[in-house]
């Protein structure tokens, strides 16, 4: 399975120098259209989520708006910390956005065979493609964190050096996630090239055949983008504005861009790997023999990244934010394991399909081994917790200094790990008896003498 | 708390500078920050992302209150009074008042007592509406306040209505109401109630049933009631901690004593942020039902009054009272002073937030950054209400 | 996460812990179904809203009424209120009368910046010479300017809406009730208007307004 992987790329690096140029400049200018109206969709999309209307007074139906909210951005005042390191302060941004746009080079918009004709050139509809594609995508995504974690550091500010570590954290438990979904895929198509990936989707898209894959890749790519729910070195109810919170003007947009380009980029490779790329969905290429053919796959893959990027959004609307130990622990605690258990899974069902064993056969054993582990490892879980909490209700138990509400001559409150002394109160309300209700009433509001207050106060 | 952090390049400076001790990071949530609500600041001493300590700082917006109530007659007063927690400006007026009508041993007629609980109760659910949006929102979750905000406006047309006032009604006055109701007034206030009603079940359905929420909030920020006896902590935080007491019920003021069968104190024992989370929400239908309690009351009184005749110059005799009442966020007190001016001598105010605040000492100490967010949120506090 | 504490769900999560995942599908159900329906936002400047009658927005000086007895610049809580008057003397109307002393409005002035909309000096004015309108839109670049003189005040009197009818549950205001016993007296000395002390023509003057 894996040979065929170094044969077919024959047909790239074949187009003359000017239309690699034109190619990439279509890349680029894609990806900034995209984006751009991207942005626009998600503050109309969050706002009719919202009951409000959104951005409505830039061009028509608002679709200018976030070309307008560029243009603002450059002309905001360029502030550059005092105290930062300024090198890497000017850089961050760059580093973020640059890889963020590099990645989109292997995307496939379209068959690699030719298909269509750009000035009389026979071409593929993909600017280029390496026999590692996807690593290459992998790479490139991992460098773009660099300019988030470079720009909390230099910032020299608490809330975005707490941002830059939360992104360090996240980057390092989410690639992994990320990496283990692909070689599900990897396994399945026997390539790492994103066109031989997608050709190798002509039946059934990957999203069918590796589900668990997708899933934990799409957790992963929302993870890997800083989106909500995991927008936590953002996070601006608690960082304020996280690694970018020293930002202003251009470097600001800059940010922004990398991230809505990353979340476009990340789009793009779900897609490719799980979404069947530029093939035209199910109803349709059934039906429509020439779907797949000339430019149409253009417009299945457009819109697939919208539809994918339309989920980013409804997250965003919808989804409160973790916690930052929470999502560590459904990186490594749930995520990363489930995605190797499946990647084993994948493998054995593979391997044994290659040496011709039966698939019901395989799919029982497999399946039972796979239970049996899953179980043992939540027991573990679960009794460990229950361990963890009984040592900590011992802790607690532990004699405690005593207080001394009245120490020094005046009253305190009490230290840490001091524990309050009783606090004489009024008795539970059901051994108190209770006041005539319908008596009381009225005439409380305006009686003169306070003698009900007092009662109240008993010991 | 002197551990040494190496730390070379940019940030290296965010470590314990200008302390010239220890080098734990201080971290100043505050005065300006998105999570709280205002001007509340606060000092954190940071080991990594968890809190070591934590200090409330209060007064950024202290405006001198209790001192300006000193030169104001008491019709001032309640201009003054209704806005130191400026989500319940119905409940902070009614103190005043209700200390003034105690002092002069006035009779109010039952229409104003009925109404005025009538509008206590729906400044209730606006107060509460405002905290169950922008909880969430402290969270991450960008849409719930939009929904609550959507009742408020409802609620506060309603109230605009009556008194002119969307935050600073007014409209309470010595003696009863300001003004009579406008014609067809119950009736819109009736299927506002409904409406705001029929659509609480969206918040159910987006917070409190979320997985993440429910994460984010369940055993953080647990306050014991021990806690909340030593602090004073009052209201929905403190019934989340399973202290059972609402004045409404056990010192019943206005016509709360009538109500008995509706009125329904939230308790709930856990005392973490998802219980507090859970008494607002569950206070905000039982405000709907004693409004609607009160409409039908209301239908049913015969006509009256609203409000006094007033004496051109009111002054209190002399003498003191203590006039405390369940605001939306806790125990809200008036001492009230008189030497029989115009003025009161000193009018003390007792605000419920001050107090939930401090317990901010206990809680944070141990936890994350992020828990401090959801935990700062859950005390449900107005600044004003803090600093007076 | 993990607690053990059963709690009591609200209804509509009952089976929340059952099936993980089975909150955050309701919440997005929540955002999809919303997303459909109208927004409910009014887009203000292109359609104004639509504020009751006793909307607290701007006091409005009907100074044909104002004596400048200064009662509502004495009971104003902050002091906003700005007055000058001088006496005039008016001569005799009769010959061999009196001549009477008046005071004649040189200046009345109201800092909206200090305003706090607290409605006390229009509760106060005892000849009806203030009174609320809805009118919020008055908001300056120089905060001098929003101290409105004489005239300004004199011009939000154009934008004055007629008071709500009351709730006929309530007590009948004492005017009216004044007036109707006026006018039930079996011989009336003459028609009395149905609010005395209100400024007359108060009603139509929203139609004047362009």
């Amino acid at each position: 399975m894996i040979v065929s992987a170094a044969e077919d790329l024959s047909v790239f690096g074949t187009d003359p120098w000017w239309l690699v140029c034109v190619k990439a400049v279509f890349v680029f200018a894609f990806l900034m259209v995209f984006v751009l109206v991207s942005i626009v969709m998600e503050r109309k999309v969050v706002a009719w989520m919202q009951r409000r209307v959104g951005p409505n007074r830039h061009g028509p139906w608002g679709l200018l708006q976030s070309l307008a909210d560029g243009v603002k951005l450059m002309l905001k005042e360029d502030l550059i910390v005092k105290g930062s390191d300024k090198v890497v302060f000017l850089l961050a941004p760059v580093v973020a956005a640059i890889p963020a746009f590099m990645a989109f080079a292997v995307i496939p918009f379209g068959p690699a065979d030719h298909q269509i004709s750009i000035f009389g050139e026979r071409t593929t509809m993909q600017l280029t493609d390496l026999p590692v594609g996807i690593l290459y995508i992998l790479a490139t995504a991992s460098v773009g964190i660099y300019g988030i974690v470079l720009a909390g550091w230099s910032s020299n500010s608490p809330y975005p050096l707490l941002g830059g570590l939360r992104s360090t954290a996240q980057m390092i438990s989410y690639e992994i996630a990320m990496g283990l979904s692909f070689a599900a895929v990897f396994i399945y198509s026997g390539s790492m090239s994103t066109s031989e990936i997608v050709n190798s989707q002509d039946e059934r898209w990957f999203a069918v055949l590796l589900p668990v894959s997708f899933i934990v890749y799409i957790i992963a790519m929302v993870g890997e983008t800083n989106r909500a729910p995991f927008d936590l070195p953002e996070a601006e109810g608690e960082l304020v504005g996280g690694f970018n919170t020293e930002y202003s003007s251009i470097k600001f947009a800059m940010f922004m861009l990398a991230e809505y380009v990353n979340m476009v980029t990340v789009s793009a490779v779900a897609t490719t790997l799980f979404l069947g790329g530029w093939r035209a969905p199910w109803p349709i290429s059934g039906v429509w023999e020439g779907a797949n053919h000339g430019w149409w796959p253009m417009l299945w893959f457009t819109l697939k990244l919208q539809l994918l990027i339309f989920l980013f959004i409804w997250l965003r609307g919808t989804l409160p934010r973790m916690r930052y130990d929470q999502f560590m622990k459904l990186g490594w605690k749930v995520l990363i394991p489930v995605s190797m258990v499946w990647l084993l899974l994948v493998a054995t069902v593979r391997a044994l399909r290659n040496d011709g064993y039966d698939f019901q056969e395989i799919t029982l054993y497999v399946a039972g081994g796979v239970f049996a582990v899953l179980l043992v490892s939540l027991l573990v879980d679960y009794l460990r917790e229950k361990g963890d909490k009984e040592e900590e209700a011992a802790r607690s138990l532990a004699p405690q200094e005593q207080f001394d509400p009245m120490a020094g001559g005046f009253p305190v409150p009490p230290l840490p790990g001091q524990t309050l002394p009783p606090v004489p109160r009024r008795k539970p309300r059901s051994e108190r008896q209770l006041v005539p209700a319908a008596a009381e009433s009225l005439n409380d509001t305006v009686s003169v003498d306070n003698t009900a207050v007092k009662e109240t106060d008993g010991a | 708390m002197t551990e040494t952090t190496v730390g070379i390049g940019g940030a290296a400076g965010s470590f314990g500078a200008g302390t010239g001790q220890g080098t734990d990071m201080v971290l100043n949530i505050g005065p300006q920050h998105p999570s709280t609500h205002g001007v509340l600041r606060l000092r954190l001493v940071l080991d990594g992302e968890r809190i070591a300590a934590a200090e409330p700082i209060v007064g950024y917006m202290h405006r001198g209150a209790e001192k300006l109530f000193e030169a104001r007659d008491y019709r001032q007063i309640i201009m003054l009074a209704n806005r130191h927690d400026w989500l319940s400006a119905f409940s902070n007026e009614l103190g005043v008042v209700l200390a003034v009508e105690r002092m002069l041993g006035m009779e109010v007629p039952a229409r104003a007592v009925w109404l005025r609980t009538l509008l206590a109760e729906l400044n209730r659910v606006l107060n509460h509406l405002m905290f169950l949006g922008s909880y969430p929102l402290e969270l991450g979750g960008i849409t719930p306040i939009f929904y609550a905000f959507t009742e408020r406006e409802e609620l506060q047309r309603v109230m605009e209505e009556v008194s002119g006032g969307r935050m600073h009604y007014m409209f309470n006055r010595v003696g009863g109401l300001k003004d009579e109701l406008p014609a067809g007034w119950t009736g819109r206030a009736r299927t506002t109630v409904a409406r705001v009603r029929s659509q609480m079940g969206r918040l159910d359905d987006l917070v409190l049933g979320n997985e993440i929420f429910r994460g984010r909030t369940r055993g953080v920020g647990r306050l014991d009631a021990g806690t909340v006896h030593a602090y004073g902590v009052s209201g929905p935080v403190a019934r989340a901690s399973g202290v059972d007491f609402d004045l409404r019920r056990d010192e019943p003021y206005l016509a709360y004593g009538e109500l008995a069968d509706v009125l329904r104190v939230v308790t709930r024992t856990e005392g973490d942020c998802l219980a507090r989370f859970e008494c607002l929400l569950d206070q905000v239908h039982n405000s709907l039902d004693l409004a609607d309690a009160c409409l039908e009351r209301l239908a049913e009184l015969p006509p009256g009054p609203v409000n006094q005749r007033l004496p051109k110059v009111l002054k209190a005799p002399e003498g003191h009272t203590y006039a405390w009442t369940e605001n939306p966020l806790g125990l809200n007190g008036y001492y009230l002073v008189s030497r029989g001016e115009k003025t009161p001598w000193r009018l003390k105010l007792r605000s419920a937030s001050y107090n939930n605040v401090q317990a901010l000492v206990e809680l944070l100490p141990g936890t994350l950054v992020s828990d401090m967010v959801a935990i700062l949120g859950s005390l449900f506090f107005v600044v004003g209400d803090v600093d007076k | 996460m993990s607690d053990d504490a059963p709690r009591s769900e609200p209804s509509g999560t009952a089976s929340g812990r059952r099936l993980p995942g089975r909150g955050l599908a309701k919440g997005l159900a929540v955002t999809l179904r919303t997303m459909t329906r109208r927004s409910v936002t009014d887009q203000y400047p292109d359609a104004l809203p639509e504020l009751p009658p006793r909307s607290r927005g701007v006091i409005g000086l009907f100074e044909e009424n104002c004596t400048v007895c200064m009662l509502c610049a004495r009971e104003c809580p902050d002091w906003c209120i700005y007055i000058d008057s001088h006496k005039e003397t008016v001569p005799a109307t009769t010959p061999g009368g009196r001549e009477r002393s008046r005071n004649v409005l040189d200046r009345f002035a109201i800092d909206f910046a200090l305003c706090m909309y607290c409605g006390i000096c229009i509760e106060v004015c005892p000849f009806d010479a203030l009174f609320w309108s809805p009118e919020f839109e008055y908001a300056e670049e120089d905060i001098l300017d929003l101290t409105h003189e004489r005239d300004r005040l004199r011009e939000w009197m154009w934008t004055v809406p007629v008071p709500p009818a009351l709730d006929p549950a309530g007590e009948e205001p004492k005017e009216v009730a004044a007036a109707r016993k006026a006018a039930e007296r079996p011989d009336p000395p003459e028609q009395p208007g149905t609010e005395p002390g209100r400024p007359g023509g108060r009603g139509p003057r929203r139609e004047g307004e362009a």
